[in-house]
């Protein structure tokens, strides 16, 4: 079989349980990263409530998402007013700074234009004191979640920063779909290394807030507009991702103003954190501060006291497709096995991305697969027998049918308390990770064991 | 530009005893309002859910079916196939060509994999555009297959959650009349609007059987196919919700004759009234029936009204504001808070009707704001307007309340503890008190300024 056959689903017509989101859930997410930005669907109504629902489900924040609320007759005669109008009542309700519009499979198939509607919307309503307003076309049959949040980054950098800024010493950071508490350990990264950062998009406060005195329209954080547009003036970009798109905010603001593109791994694990170090080493000039030494010391410290627990465990991992591969890249590091590494994404390069990251370290080579359901999971783990899932909270019900535990990584944590506040980043994220799954694996061993020791 | 309620929203809040009622509703919802309601789709999903020997098949792409995998409480005391959840994932390709071929692969394919009773096949908004004939690949796969196979016309922008009930009572009761009734009882009711959250139909299921009531059907809490092709042999119809399976009582009455009473499991007077309501209408078939009642409701409240009386010594005089789906649990709930001694000072619905919100406005207090299709500006304005304790409401509304401090009580269709019968009524009123009564609330900003002020204010004097 050969490995561009193997990564494709083979089978089943239908999908069961699926192991991916719709677009416009991934923009919307994205947009919630700026400051004063509110996210808009167009669409009909229940799109925005049922996202709003699953995503307030992992982050336990308000999350509240506008809709142009289409009916019937707007699927007709077209969703052009009811979006204008949508868009004045979000501006006189939430004065936002930016409204983040993204489009559904209804307002894609009905054919909606809603860059000219925009335009429009400027033309009739100039006189207003107007907010940003940025457009990311997501069909939801086309792409998972993760595609809506890249386009809506892209479309942020593309319609934002319009003009070459002064040369500064900043560095873009384009973060994929990370935790709030990852993005809070970029922000300390780099203040450590004394470079200013702009990190798009930033939820680390936005959904994650503080208890407050009032119920604030939209939460305090997010990435600054100002910064945004001022990316183009920043001595890189770090994009994270070995499976990203081929066209990013990081090669929007590489070809239309020169700034050099980092694109690397997810930092999850040892080796994949390094070049995270190694590249803002070398945009920032400076060499890595002791902190950092001293954790990375840390984590291999660890590696080492805790190897014999984990060695030769079998692990199967899914998600987003970029996590999949920083998970792996870090399992494979640590000597667990991974059987089965799927994504519910299509043609990623997944196969190709986790053989780059775990050349040299890895036992054996994961069976990779992308477009997989859980039923197909299921199938394969019925002979693959894995020893831990590791993956969001949709895997529970399988991971209770195997009597195998489930440790909860990533979106969405549904089943869980904090998910927003894992952490997985750098030198510390890997340590986070390690400790867990080898208490994980402890705990299993302890409650099989007849004995169940008290030391280990 | 700020302001609070946008004006074409006015019409649809009222304060009771300010004038005649005359409240909008059942509009659709206003763009860019942030309105908490969902589709049509949401609504015919909702209802048939629970049925959990039938495949649920959403023909659409993946976002619709994975935004309603299992989110909800219905519990199956066999069968658990309505847990999992099936697309159609429809692609690019399938939207320009017309996802028909794939929708019937796909039926034929889960059909042979979970041999189910029946299938139902929901459309959403993109089937609706690009024209999938439902019907007639629902007619195909039932002959081919040789179990019903039934298209739920749930496109989500054609109307309201509303306009999905009826969806769905329209696909059952393509079910109801298929199955032999010779062995039904002249005792016996189907269950209609209760959905078996946290196992609740379980709980009213025991009280009917103390009664000596068949159930014929539950529908559609742990419902099964069978039981709703052979509905139309119970004697009476318990209709609870009030928007949910009304429809279906009224097209089983028309066609099969069968009455049905409104009922509601939630609360102490109300299911105590429901269950006489049951014994008086069979009391000329089982004259025994209305002492059974008597005794089962003297029974269930000795036990727990000594309880409600120790936590309503806490919550007494806290205010309450609730914002639910549908009117008519609201009613229920009304009169639940009076039992703890606490205040109702809010009420809103996602689907209620100009009826709903005049009843509402009888049984509320003076000032209480009454408010449909609301949105979390407007909730958190009046949590804060009328200084609430706690707040009733869903997932979505929770972050709302906790984010202004204040307690709150899961009461939709995603809570896991059973809130309805009388044990219900106590598991509500634990809640209550455990969230109300909280030492957290003392430390959040809202309330610790506040002491913070006062106490500066007694030092000052």
């Amino acid at each position: 079989m050969s490995s561009a056959t193997k990564a494709e689903r083979p089978n089943y017509v239908s999908t069961t349980n699926a192991c991916k989101l719709c677009t416009p859930l991934g923009a919307s997410l994205a947009f919630r990263g700026v400051e004063g930005a509110i996210p808009f669907l167009h669409g009909s109504q229940g799109c925005a409530t049922y996202m709003r629902r699953y995503v307030i489900s992992h982050f336990r924040e308000p999350v509240d998402i506008a809709s142009s609320a289409l009916g019937e007759k707007n699927a007709i005669y077209g969703g052009g007013p009811n979006l204008k109008k949508g868009i004045l009542n979000v501006m006189k309700k939430y004065e936002p700074k930016l409204v983040g519009i993204a489009t559904t499979c209804l307002t894609e198939t009905i054919g909606d234009d809603v860059p000219m509607n925009i335009r429009e919307f400027r033309d009739e309503f100039g006189d207003l004191d107007l907010p940003e307003l940025v457009e990311v076309s997501t069909p939801s049959y086309n792409g998972t979640h993760v595609d809506g949040w890249h386009g809506a980054v892209r479309s942020m950098v593309e319609q934002l920063c319009t003009a070459k800024a002064a040369d500064a010493h900043r560095v873009n950071i384009l973060p994929n779909m990370v935790s709030c508490e990852d993005v809070r350990h970029l922000q300390d990264i780099c203040r450590d290394f004394s470079i200013a950062a702009t990190i798009l998009p930033d939820i680390s406060e936005t959904l994650d807030g503080p208890a407050l005195e009032d119920y604030v329209k939209i939460p305090s954080g997010g990435t600054p507009l100002e910064d945004i547009q001022a990316m183009s003036g920043s001595r890189g970009t770090i994009e994270f991702g070995r499976c990203l798109p081929k066209q990013t905010g990081g090669t929007s603001l590489e070809k239309a103003f020169g700034v050099k593109n980092h694109r690397i791994g997810l930092p999850i694990g040892l080796r994949e954190s390094d070049r995270f170090f190694e590249a803002l080493e070398q945009i920032s000039g400076k060499d890595m501060p002791r902190r950092y030494e001293l954790e990375r010391g840390r984590l291999i410290d660890a590696y080492v006291d805790g190897h014999k627990y984990v060695a030769g465990k079998r692990a199967v991992v899914y998600g987003e497709e970029d996590l999949v591969v920083g998970l792996t890249a870090f399992l494979a590091e640590i000597g667990v096995d991974v059987v089965l590494a799927g994504t519910g994404a299509r043609k990623k390069g997944l196969e190709n991305a986790i053989a780059h990251v775990t050349d040299g370290v890895a036992r054996m080579a994961p069976d990779v697969r992308e477009g997989v359901d859980f039923n197909d999971i299921a199938e394969e783990a019925e002979t693959l027998k894995p020893d831990l899932l590791i993956g969001h909270s949709k895997g529970y019900k399988y991971a209770k049918a195997w009597s195998v535990p489930l440790v909860r990584i990533g979106f969405p944590i549904h089943d869980r308390f904090g998910g927003q506040r894992i952490l997985h980043l750098g030198y510390k994220g890997a340590l986070s990770l390690y400790d867990t799954i080898v208490n994980t694996v402890i705990e299993r061993k302890q409650s099989d064991s007849p004995v169940g020791y008290g030391y280990i | 530009m700020s302001t609070t309620i946008l004006e074409e929203r006015k019409a649809q809040i009222h304060r009771t005893g300010e004038g005649a009622i005359d409240i909008a509703c059942n509009r659709e919802s206003l763009a860019g309002a942030v309105s908490q309601r969902a589709c049509v789709f949401c609504g015919s999903r909702v209802v048939l859910y629970p049925i959990a020997d039938a495949l649920h098949l959403v023909h659409g792409p993946i976002g619709c079916a994975v935004y309603t995998w299992d989110i909800r409480g219905a519990l199956s005391s066999g069968p658990e196939l309505h847990r999992l959840s099936f697309s159609t994932d429809l692609q690019e390709t399938d939207v320009i060509f017309g996802g028909e071929k794939k929708l019937e692969a796909a039926l034929d394919e889960l059909i042979d994999r979970h041999n189910p009773k029946a299938a139902f096949v929901y459309s959403t908004c993109i089937v609706g555009i690009i024209g999938d004939d439902l019907e007639a690949v629902c007619r195909k796969m039932t002959e081919k297959k040789g179990i019903p196979v039934l298209p739920v016309q749930s496109e989500g922008f054609k109307g309201s959650k509303r306009a999905g009930y009826l969806a769905a009572c329209k696909a059952m009761f393509r079910l109801v009349g298929t199955e032999d009734v010779a062995d039904v009882s002249p005792v016996s009711v189907n269950i209609l609007g209760d959905f078996n959250l946290a196992g609740e139909i379980w709980i009213v299921r025991e009280y009917f059987r103390k009664m000596g009531v068949e159930v014929v059907a539950n529908i559609t809490g742990d419902g099964r196919v069978r039981d709703v092709g052979r509905s139309h042999g119970a004697a009476l119809n318990l209709v609870q919700c009030s928007g949910a399976t009304l429809d279906l009582a009224k097209m089983m009455q028309e066609k099969y004759g069968t009455p049905y009473l409104r009922v509601s499991y939630l609360g102490i007077e109300d299911m105590a009234d429901s269950l006489y309501q049951v014994a008086d209408f069979f009391k000329d078939k089982d004259p025994g029936i209305v002492g059974r009642t008597e005794k089962l409701v003297r029974d269930e409240l000795q036990t727990l009204m000594p309880e409600l009386a120790r936590m309503r010594k806490d919550l007494e005089g806290k205010k309450v504001a609730m914002y639910v789906g549908g009117s008519f649990k609201a009613f229920s709930l009304v009169k639940a808070f009076r039992h703890l001694g606490m205040q109702v000072v809010m009420v809103g619905s996602q689907t209620g009707t100009k009826e709903d919100y005049a009843e509402l406005e009888q049984i509320t207090d003076p000032g209480t704001v009454i408010i449909d299709d609301a949105n979390p500006l407007e909730l958190s304005h009046f949590i804060k307007e009328k200084d609430v304790d706690v707040f009733v409401g869903g997932v979505k509304e929770r972050p709302i309340a906790f984010k202004l401090g204040v307690g709150f009580c899961d009461h939709n269709h995603e809570r896991k503890e059973a809130l309805e019968g009388f044990v219900g009524m106590l598991n509500f009123a634990r809640e209550i008190h455990s969230s109300v009564m909280s030492p957290v609330w003392n430390f959040v900003p809202r309330r610790a300024n506040r002491v913070a002020e006062a106490e500066k204010e007694a030092a000052n004097e």
